[in-house]
């Protein structure tokens, strides 16, 4: 009944974070680069535009729902399976949902990454 | 010299893409390039640190069951979560600097060298039993992150208006002309 518990929790992190990143990742292509923007017009410029948007703020709340099920995953499981599996699985799922949503050159180069993530993450559950 | 076609735009506002500062000194570039794995960095180590944090505490506040899962808040008076969540914080923050410079199919697995640190922290301060296999998974993970990190930090579609018109720089189409 554990392995369920935890590999439930996995997923849930997963399809949170996955939605969060995207999510996140449109929010700061909107905004810039923040480097930039501190050094022209501050740190609290960089807040402020970071906390007034609608993106960002969707964003948090999906991460916030992924954070939740990890604590639990975590209370159920080790660290070294629980967080690794969560977010190399979200990793592979990201990279699905970064050339839908945001239109991302995912190349071979970075198809490879996700095999080899994938692989690492199956010998590390089992 | 009369080049009456290719002076006419001289006095016209250049088009946006030429606004755009590109420019830097070696000087700039380096700090530039400096800061942006400054921040790669904070990422790996700020995450990894923060889910050990919040493993150990965890486990100190023990089991939550699905018939009670309110007392998952109840973690959030426990040392090692609060101290967890401050350098997850961090790690958010980071992260966020990261993303708005580079593919989030990039900072991923760029940054996933943090397993790596996490497995070995869990190993050291936790006393977690890594397996060998467990190992080889990290070590398969690692090489995921050789791939994209030789790669470019942003793919964008080809900008349309970088492109002049190609009968302004055809010469034969400006031979044509005079």
């Amino acid at each position: 009944m554990k392995p369920l518990y935890t590999w439930s929790a996995i997923a849930m992190v997963v399809i949170a974070s996955t939605a969060g990143d995207i999510l996140l990742a449109k929010a700061m292509r909107q905004i810039g680069d923040l480097g930039h923007l501190r050094q022209k017009k501050g740190i609290f410029a960089v807040v402020s535009r970071v906390l007034g948007s609608a993106t960002f703020l969707l964003a948090v709340l999906f991460m916030t729902m992924a954070f939740f099920s990890l604590l639990i995953g975590l209370s159920w499981s080790d660290v070294s399976l629980v967080g690794p599996a969560a977010a190399s699985l979200t990793f592979v799922t990201n990279a699905v949902a970064a050339r839908i949503f945001l239109k991302e050159n995912v190349d071979r180069r970075r198809w490879f990454a996700a095999i080899f993530v994938t692989a690492g993450v199956l010998l590390i559950a089992h | 010299m009369n080049q009456p076609f290719l002076g006419a735009g001289v006095d016209q506002p250049l088009p946006i893409s030429a606004k755009i500062k590109t420019p830097h000194t070696a000087g700039e570039r380096a700090a530039l390039n400096f800061r942006k794995y400054l921040v790669l960095l904070s990422v790996v180590l700020f995450s990894a640190a923060g889910d050990v944090m919040l493993s150990r505490g965890m486990k100190q506040v023990g089991e939550i069951h699905l018939t009670n899962l309110g007392s998952a808040f109840s973690a959030l008076g426990n040392l090692w979560v609060l101290l967890g969540i401050c350098f997850l914080l961090i790690f958010f923050a980071s992260y966020l600097n990261a993303l708005s410079w580079a593919d989030l199919t990039f900072v991923l697995p760029a940054t996933a060298f943090s397993y790596v640190v996490m497995a070995l922290l869990a190993h050291i301060l936790l006393h977690e039993r890594v397996s060998l296999q467990r190992w080889c998974g990290i070590m398969l993970i690692v090489a995921g992150v050789g791939f994209v990190a030789g790669g470019p930090s942003r793919t964008e579609p080809a900008p349309k208006l970088a492109q002049p018109a190609p009968e302004l720089s055809d010469p034969k189409f400006v031979e044509a002309r005079k």
